[in-house]
């Protein structure tokens, strides 16, 4: 009895949880010229004008190559990273780990705030590179969680097996160690490439006239309701369940790593 | 100390990255605040009564948040802890997809829906409940329930995974010897999961504190929370030095309760 209470309370706050994405569907094939709901008819205009506008274009290849820099940016310094706080035994390891999960607990905004001060005194507001650099400090820390999880797991006679039969660290690392990890690699660098991809907060210092798509969208938000951008939600929707999707079939699962 | 025998050296050109472009900017800019050796900017925000609401606001909606959160998280949890696995993978990616959908395309959607002629308003009048729409959007109302949505999925995994650590067989055996489930869940449940809900609701808090975007866009500039303020006064008043003192105040509430946190929650059960 008490246990059908609780489904039918879920399902309302599964509703609850699901709503703007069911309601940013219809939106974007509206035909109405304005913000109407439900549609009046079908169409693919709100498509179309995104697709024919050059700054909606402009700002995803913008947007997706900045994310494809700091996935790869976040893995080079993260893995390394991981291994040391997982591996090292040194001096101060615990005080790394605290500051190595920092980005995640200072909010967002005093960092972009920070960032945005420095970059300004640097010249590198509107620079590409600049907006890679500060996705990164804030990718980090996912990259060094799922990697040190996935460290924590690693069987490590494997290693010592391949040392033991003469290959040196450097071949153990390359042929062993980190072809075992790849699930968590590639889950890391999923997960880089989409906390960057929908990154707003810094974006918003840091992009200065080169927007990147959350700052179109946030700024064209800000202006009006207008239904482009519900075309470019669903769009920016199915992008992420097809990353998550990779994750679930080529990653260390999501689940594995909340761990 | 940092020989290549201890294994320090992978670390460094992370190190590098965090204390050129995270620590560095961060204290440089929260050196701003007492420029002139004064306290004057900590006197204003803490003082003047403009910004005492503003420090209000966002401490009364960071808690309305955790609790609504709390109230609604605890029963997906809870379910999914407990349902067969293929409901549970069904929850979690309602959990997920969400939580991965950009927060932008998210606040987009309630104000949609929360609108003067959104899809509430509009089924509201046109069934006769009211017979004007109900303000929903730039005020206290709209921005709690965007951010209850953004954060929502934030309270649900810990929970999750402490109802996942409980042994079945103590509730089971409760309810063999004839509890109800109300003193189930109360007597057992509850207190055994209590390290799941207390770091639910210390991450959702903490993120509630500095949340920016989802009052920006829902609040229309009537909500003012800490981290909106932060932004106009560099962005528009150019005030460095305020906002610097902005900054350390909500940097040093959020590691206090950050703090606290660590300090009173038990270590795990041993099994």
């Amino acid at each position: 009895m008490s246990r059908r209470l609780l489904i039918a309370a879920c399902a309302l706050i599964y509703f609850f949880l699901m709503l703007p994405l069911l309601v940013v569907f219809p939106i974007s094939l509206s035909s109405a010229p304005y913000m109407q709901f439900p549609p009046p008819g079908f169409s693919w205009q709100w498509y179309e004008r995104y697709l024919d506008d050059p700054q909606w274009i402009d700002a995803t290849w913008r947007s997706l190559y900045i994310g494809s820099g700091t996935a790869v940016l976040a893995l080079a310094l993260g893995v390394p990273l991981a291994f040391a706080l997982v591996r090292g035994k040194f001096f101060g390891r615990t005080i790394l780990d605290r500051v190595a999960l920092a980005p995640i607990i200072v909010p967002h905004i005093i960092f972009a705030v920070a960032v945005y001060g420095l970059f300004a005194k640097l010249k590198l507001i509107g620079t590409w590179y600049g907006l890679v650099i500060g996705h990164t400090v804030l990718a980090l820390p996912f990259v060094v969680l799922v990697i040190a999880a996935g460290l924590r797991d690693f069987d490590r006679s494997l290693e010592q097996a391949a040392e033991g039969l003469g290959a040196s660290r450097w071949q153990t690392l390359a042929k062993v160690t980190l072809p075992l990890l790849r699930p968590s690699l590639v889950s890391a660098g999923l997960l880089a490439f989409i906390s960057s991809f929908d990154e707003v907060v810094v974006a918003l210092f840091l992009a200065g006239a080169n927007m990147t798509l959350p700052k179109k969208m946030f700024d064209n938000i800000m202006m009006e309701i207008d239904p482009t951008i519900a075309a470019v939600s669903v769009m920016q929707i199915l992008l992420v369940s097809v990353v998550l999707v990779l994750i679930g079939r080529f990653g260390r699962g999501l689940k594995d790593s909340a761990r | 100390m940092f020989s290549s025998r201890n294994g320090f050296w992978p670390a460094l050109p992370a190190l590098v990255l965090l204390f050129a472009f995270f620590l560095f900017p961060v204290v440089r800019m929260l050196g701003f605040s007492v420029e002139g050796g004064t306290f004057d900017w900590y006197a204003k925000a803490l003082g003047q009564g403009l910004y005492i609401r503003v420090l209000w606001n966002t401490f009364e909606i960071a808690l309305l948040v955790t609790l609504f959160c709390l109230l609604l998280g605890y029963p997906l949890g809870f379910l999914m802890a407990t349902t067969t696995p293929g409901w549970a993978t069904l929850g979690f990616i309602f959990v997920l997809l969400p939580l991965w959908t950009s927060v932008l395309v998210r606040t987009y959607a309630w104000m949609v829906l929360l609108g003067r002629n959104g899809v509430f308003n509009r089924l509201l009048v046109e069934y006769g409940i009211t017979s004007d729409p109900i303000p929903m959007l730039h005020n206290f109302t709209g921005v709690l329930i965007g951010m209850v949505h953004v954060l929502l999925p934030y309270m649900v995994l810990p929970i999750y995974g402490a109802v996942r650590k409980v042994d079945p067989a103590i509730p089971a055996a409760a309810a063999g010897l004839g509890a109800s489930s109300w003193r189930i869940f109360w007597r057992i449940w509850l207190p055994l999961t209590l390290n799941g809900v207390f770091a639910g609701c210390v991450l959702v808090f903490i993120l509630s504190l500095g949340f920016y975007i989802t009052p920006a866009l829902l609040g229309g500039g009537r909500v003012i929370m800490i981290a909106v303020l932060i932004e106009q006064q560099v962005r528009e008043a150019l005030n460095w030095p305020f906002a610097a003192a902005l900054s350390a105040v909500l940097l040093v509430a959020t590691f206090l309760v950050y703090t606290i946190a660590q300090r009173f929650s038990q270590p795990e059960p041993a099994r």
